[in-house]
């Protein structure tokens, strides 16, 4: 079967165009939680799924707001190997993370959070990769294929 | 969106409506730790079941908060985590720790009242009694 030519993966086309949030303020981390929750809901996510994935987002969100000030959160269906997901990217020019690798492996906070930002999201999610620049920015990309 | 905040005999009530931005859960905490001294209240609950996210920053305002108040003298219960929430607070790792919580308002209420009943459990005794 040509799975390009499903009509499954005519109902996730639909459903593949990005989902672009602006992140400025503490309101629009609120909302790209709540856009995530939908397109999670949409795409058939449990209830469960999709209230993980709205904390993934939250957190994400946050960071933005925290570290950088301004950013953007983008969500789409991702499909990949006979997989479908959703895949969130979360973006800023912000000072850049030092240790990247330091701040996803948890205990690791400099806002005096808990700690558990980026290394939380990484628990929630199936796939985690953090880019990282002093100075440049720091893109987050994570992804939780469907169960 | 600001959360209303109900006197009900010695205890404050807030219920949560809606979903919360990290200010309006500042401010929840704010107004809370202040209304304790305001009504002299001996209990507060938080009923957290329309919240959408409990994501770390909910949760460590909320632990403050519920440390806050027993600092000034009133317990804290955290009712209405919802099954969903409570399954992404485990799997991100977010305990609220020191933190009293019942699963709905009903068994706050009664939680702060079995409290009242036996007295505080640690500091001065309450007015009028000989240990």
């Amino acid at each position: 079967m040509d799975r390009t030519r499903s009509p499954v993966s005519d109902v996730l086309r639909a459903a593949t165009e990005e989902i672009l949030v602006s992140i400025t303020a503490d309101l629009d981390i609120v909302e790209a939680r709540q856009r995530g929750r939908g397109l999670a809901l949409q795409l058939g996510y449990s209830p469960m799924d999709a209230t993980l994935i709205a904390t993934a987002i939250s957190e994400l969100a946050r960071n933005i707001v925290l570290y950088a000030g301004r950013g953007t959160v983008a969500l789409r269906a991702v499909s990949q190997d006979g997989r479908r997901g959703i895949r969130i990217v979360a973006c800023d020019e912000g000072p850049g993370i030092a240790d990247p690798a330091l701040a996803a492996s948890g205990g690791y906070s400099t806002s005096g959070g808990l700690g558990l930002g980026l290394s939380g999201v990484r628990r929630l999610m199936d796939e985690f990769h953090v880019a990282s620049m002093r100075d440049r920015g720091t893109t987050v990309t994570v992804t939780r294929w469907k169960r | 969106m600001p959360v209303p905040i109900l006197k009900q005999r010695d205890y404050l009530i807030a219920s949560i409506q809606a979903a919360l931005t990290d200010e309006d859960l500042r401010r929840l905490r704010d107004g809370l730790v202040a209304q304790v001294g305001e009504f002299r209240s001996r209990g507060v609950i938080v009923d957290v079941t329309a919240l959408d996210v409990m994501d770390s920053f909910a949760a460590r305002t909320l632990r403050d908060l519920a440390h806050m108040t027993r600092l000034r003298g009133a317990e804290t219960v955290i009712v209405g985590i919802q099954p969903e929430v409570a399954f992404a607070m485990t799997q991100l790792g977010l305990q609220l720790e020191g933190v009293a919580v019942a699963l709905d308002l009903e068994e706050g209420l009664a939680y702060l009242d079995r409290r009242a009943r036996r007295g505080p459990s640690a500091g001065a005794m309450p007015r009028g009694r000989q240990p």
